[in-house]
């Protein structure tokens, strides 16, 4: 990034949020891609760096991106940077005066902020750096509660915690356009959501997986198992319709246990469509029904948008679906009393992942995405264990660490082409995919992980969600 | 139960070739005033199974006067969106049953929530 950049191209620097720095490339491409655009990184790109240059945009684009990002924190348009302020220095003065000066006339008002990466700065050491930047032909007012424009100067001092440079590794100055979605993570957290599961999937992951889901507005978008709705209020949250099913009537009707601490049952209304009613967006709920995600209960047609889901891995959730091993069950009367509660059976892990892409394959639209969790043994894992489907090309693959053994993906898939009728998956034979069959395979290996060491963090992890 | 899901949905009994539509035996239905989205409701049409569509509407007596083919130019068509609308997302099935069109076998609604899971012997 020695070059300053030309003035015909405008940049644009993306600072992101130092967590879930898997997930944060997918997110933004797939948020990119909703827009029509590519993602162009600037030379010298690191995928973990919580600085991203990116060209080849429009402010609009930036802003649109920003409006969606819950791992981007802002967006600037970037006007010089450098690895030292000799070089930031030249570089701002690179920038072309007449992009500079509608920002900066005397009517205007503005302030600079400092924003350090893994240092912090004494306030004096801040005002300094801001003086340091007199080269800048700034003719307006500062004006610190009410500023017309905000100029920021990033100061990256590297990811290491233990080894913090003296001086920063990079300097970028900018102007500062949008802030990301990272609010959201606090407004709709499962903390405060009336109605939650133990298995509740937490905000930010829920609206990742929206973002990486390309859901827009009036889409319409399926969970096939839902749960308490974690993914349905994200979608809604950006403006599609949804719509879920689950296999526990419980869960659906609101009823039974309580997951709360100091309340043993549900109330009257802890529901998925009283979620929706709490954070005002109750008119994109379509329904939710008692059913079995093994069946074939829809209509075969491209109904959905995107398909979000987190299946159940047989940890804090069993697997199961509709049907008996017994032959021939016949009840006593064939009467159909609501009451009824059908045997319901394992349902292997790998039956599960076949289920969903065939079922993703035929109701997807074209174009339109699947995202959900696969549960992993790290010690055997390698890329050839996820699920492949012929209509359905991959498109990101993250890792979210649960344990040193044991870890979950987001798998992130998009439709590429109709299904024929040469198109079942044929990777069951794959000995790779061994990993999901049998009932309890993962369940076992993830225990047998857990016990190796101690284990106390890991059941921690489980119970946050 | 919205007619949306409704439009979507089909019997999964075994040995079943013509489960749809699934009939709907309503006893108490209830419409939710919605706000009006003719982007969602034009986006929608396409994928419908109009004629079942008309068919649970007039079911349950909210037909108004859709007609038994869809029109054509119906995104510029505010009033007909309008109608579509309220049969698509307001009105609601509360209380009462799906009922597969071939095997007979019926699936609750209670609370508004279809139930489509069947006993150990359909499935």
């Amino acid at each position: 990034m020695a070059t300053p950049c030309s003035s015909s191209r405008l940049r644009y620097l993306i600072h992101l949020a130092h967590d879930n720095v898997d997930f944060r490339l997918p997110e933004i491409k797939a948020l990119l891609a909703l827009r029509g655009k590519p993602f162009h990184p600037c030379e010298n790109f690191n995928e973990q760096s919580p600085f991203w240059c990116l060209e080849g945009l429009s402010e609009e684009d930036v802003r649109s991106v920003m409006a969606r990002s819950v791992c981007a924190k802002s967006a600037f348009e970037l006007w010089g940077h450098g690895q030292t302020d000799g070089n930031l220095r030249s570089s701002l003065l690179n920038y072309p005066p007449q992009s500079m000066s509608p920002f900066m006339h005397k009517d205007s008002t503005y302030r600079i902020n400092v924003y350090t990466f893994n240092k912090t700065l004494q306030f004096q050491d801040r005002i300094k750096k801001i003086d340091a930047l007199d080269y800048l032909p700034f003719e307006g007012t500062v004006s610190l509660k009410t500023p017309q424009h905000i100029f920021c100067l990033l100061e990256d001092y590297g990811t290491d915690p233990n080894n913090i440079p003296e001086d920063p590794n990079y300097i970028y100055f900018g102007r500062w356009i949008a802030d990301g979605q990272r609010e959201l993570i606090r407004t709709h957290s499962v903390k405060n959501r009336h109605f939650i599961g133990n298995t509740s999937m937490d905000a930010g992951l829920s609206l990742i997986m929206t973002n990486h889901a390309k859901v827009k507005e009036n889409d319409l978008i399926f969970d096939p198992f839902v749960g308490t709705g974690s993914l349905l209020v994200a979608c809604s949250h950006f403006g599609a319709y949804v719509c879920g099913t689950d296999i526990d009537y419980n869960t659906i009707h609101g009823k039974g246990r309580s997951s709360r601490k100091n309340q043993k049952w549900r109330g009257p209304d802890e529901n998925i469509r009283a979620n929706l009613r709490q954070y005002g967006t109750e008119k994109m709920f379509v329904d939710v029904m008692v059913s079995d995600a093994s069946k074939p209960v829809w209509r075969n047609a491209a109904l959905f948008d995107a398909i979000i889901t987190d299946p159940p891995y047989g940890i804090r959730e069993s697997t199961r679906k509709t049907g008996s091993y017994k032959e021939n069950t016949k009840l006593p009367d064939c009467t159909y009393v609501e009451s009824h509660v059908p045997v319901s059976q394992a349902y292997h892990l790998s039956d599960i992942f076949t289920d969903l892409l065939n079922f993703s394959a035929h109701h997807l639209v074209l174009g339109g995405r699947l995202v959900y969790w696969l549960p992993i043994y790290r010690p055997e894992y390698c890329d050839e264990m996820v699920p492949v489907h012929p209509c359905l090309q991959i498109i990101s693959n993250c890792e979210q660490m649960l344990s040193s053994q044991t870890s979950r993906r987001l798998i992130t898939m998009e439709k590429v082409k109709e299904p024929e009728e040469s198109d079942i998956i044929a990777h069951l034979s794959d000995p790779h995919f061994s990993a999901y069959q049998g009932h309890n395979a993962f369940r076992e290996k993830y225990f047998s992980g857990l016990n190796k060491r101690c284990g106390k963090e890991d059941t921690k992890y489980f119970n946050k969600n | 139960m919205k007619l949306l899901t409704h439009n979507m949905l089909t019997s999964h009994v075994k040995g079943v070739t013509k489960g749809y539509p699934l009939l709907i035996k309503a006893t108490e239905v209830k419409v939710n005033q919605l706000d009006f989205n003719p982007q969602f409701v034009s986006r929608m049409i396409p994928k419908l199974e109009w004629g079942a569509l008309v068919q649970a509407a007039e079911d349950l007596g909210y037909r108004q006067d859709l007609p038994g083919e869809l029109i054509a130019d119906y995104e510029q068509n505010e009033e007909f969106l309008k109608k579509v609308h309220r049969v698509l997302l307001e009105v609601e099935v509360m209380e009462g049953c799906l009922k597969c069109p071939e095997s007979g076998r019926e699936f609750p609604i209670t609370k508004g929530i279809p139930n489509m899971l069947l006993n150990e012997d359909d499935a």
